[in-house]
């Protein structure tokens, strides 16, 4: 495209480990013996198969409670959304946005914008492949922030403990977050961003 | 990040190819390979040229940062990592947040926050947010220290290689930022039924978080060079 070369026009690989530049055909890094591939192994499969349990754990994530709360006799389950409602409702907007935007905004962008670079690249697309690149690079950027639920009903959870008046427990949802931002964070790991770029020259294995 | 000036890198590899028509004799490439940055995010090549204090390069081709020239000397990045060392104890000793309701009292440390998690079926969760939250960043503290005490004295450590490893693969686990985000949401959540008060350990997590963001960064694979760790 702006003639750049490629590392395999000089027959080497990058170590990802410790950015040495190994030759081609390494099998492990001369200098920190870590694996050395030209692209990662199966990315696109191991990310279809990541991004499809991080989905399907989406679901229970969603529709169990994840908090119990026990307050003076009453007692009450949350899940994320009624968490967020809770909030909104209670006047505090800037907590629930956020809460919102961590929980919900952030997993289902990560879902759509993986499942967007696996067809660009199954179909060897050569759309808007810069655009893509940084796309990638600012979803493995927000990918982690995710976790903020879980720390926050582990937080909440350890601190209310008054038995009798009032207590605080972490229900099975969590769990299934928990397990959705996992399996997001290695759907992105597994994904190679070269792949993006291959579109332009013929296959790379 | 200051003044980060796009320095883009000539392509010199490219000419003296495409000059020969020929590819470039294994034995040559490995030699001149050592000059060579490899963008990661998409395979571009390009010639390293020295960077000014505070100046990256940026591949021309995807606009991923390939390189960012450290600020930090080694033995400011080894006086860093036993602040962190320090912070980290303070963190996880006192609690992050104190709660008081009709008399009653009760307080939270980081170990405390995980161990409620690990209840029953959900106790997988508890081990992520233990990995999140306590044990990468206090691995990556104690493998800092430890390569960066021998490089500091210009010594490769022993395992040295498993340390850098290591530290590579715990970077996208160590999760402080969120976990202080994490605190402040459950300060404000609680704020609205009972008295909530911030304790010390919240203030050395604050602290902590800077410093593990400047210590413990891609930065740190420059040891590989500076140490002159030769592969075999």
């Amino acid at each position: 495209m702006n003639g750049i070369p490629y590392a395999r026009e000089y027959k080497v690989t990058l170590c990802h480990v410790c950015s040495y530049v190994c030759p081609e055909d390494a099998h492990e890094c001369p200098r920190c013996d870590s694996p050395v591939h030209r692209r990662k192994p199966n990315s696109l499969t191991r990310t279809w198969a990541f991004l499809i349990a991080g989905l399907i754990f989406y679901i229970p994530a969603n529709l169990l409670p994840v908090m119990y709360t026990t307050m003076l006799g009453s007692s009450s389950e949350n899940t994320i959304m009624s968490g967020v409602i809770e909030f909104a409702e209670g006047g505090s907007w800037d907590i629930a946005i956020l809460i919102f935007i961590a929980s919900v905004v952030v997993p289902c962008i990560k879902f759509l914008v993986l499942g967007l670079m696996l067809v660009t690249c199954q179909r060897r697309s050569t759309w808007a492949m810069r655009e893509r690149s940084r796309l990638f690079r600012f979803i493995e950027l927000i990918g982690y922030w995710s976790m903020l639920d879980v720390l926050v009903v582990a937080l909440v959870a350890a601190l209310v403990q008054f038995r009798g008046l009032s207590t605080i427990e972490p229900r099975l949802g969590i769990l299934f977050f928990g397990l959705v931002v996992v399996m997001t964070m290695l759907a992105a790991m597994t994904f190679d961003p070269r792949l993006i770029w291959d579109a332009e020259v013929e296959d790379v294995r | 990040m200051n003044s980060a000036t796009p320095t883009p890198m000539t392509d010199i590899p490219h000419r003296q190819a495409h000059a020969s028509e020929q590819p470039p004799a294994v034995a040559e490439t490995q030699s001149r390979a050592d000059q060579w940055i490899i963008c990661e995010h998409c395979d571009s090549v390009y010639e390293s040229i020295p960077l000014n204090k505070g100046e990256a390069a940026y591949c021309l081709r995807c606009a991923a940062i390939l390189r960012r020239n450290h600020r930090l000397t080694v033995e400011q990045l080894l006086a860093l990592s036993i602040a962190a060392c320090i912070l980290f104890i303070f963190a996880n000793v006192f609690p992050v947040i104190s709660i008081s309701m009709q008399g009653l009292h009760n307080e939270v440390t980081l170990w405390g926050s995980v161990q409620a998690l690990a209840q029953g079926q959900i106790t997988l969760i508890a081990l992520v947010a233990g990995l999140a939250i306590i044990l990468a960043p206090a691995l990556q503290i104690a493998l800092l220290f430890w390569v960066l005490a021998h490089a500091h004295r210009g010594q490769i450590a022993p395992g040295f290689k498993m340390c850098m490893r290591t530290l590579e693969h715990l970077r996208p686990w160590s999760m402080l930022e969120v976990c202080l985000l994490g605190i402040l949401v459950a300060i404000v959540k609680l704020a609205g039924m009972l008295d909530v008060h911030p304790g010390a350990g919240l203030w050395a997590m604050a602290m902590l978080m800077v410093l593990i963001l400047l210590i413990a960064g891609k930065d740190i694979r420059r040891l590989w060079d500076e140490l002159g760790v030769r592969p075999e």
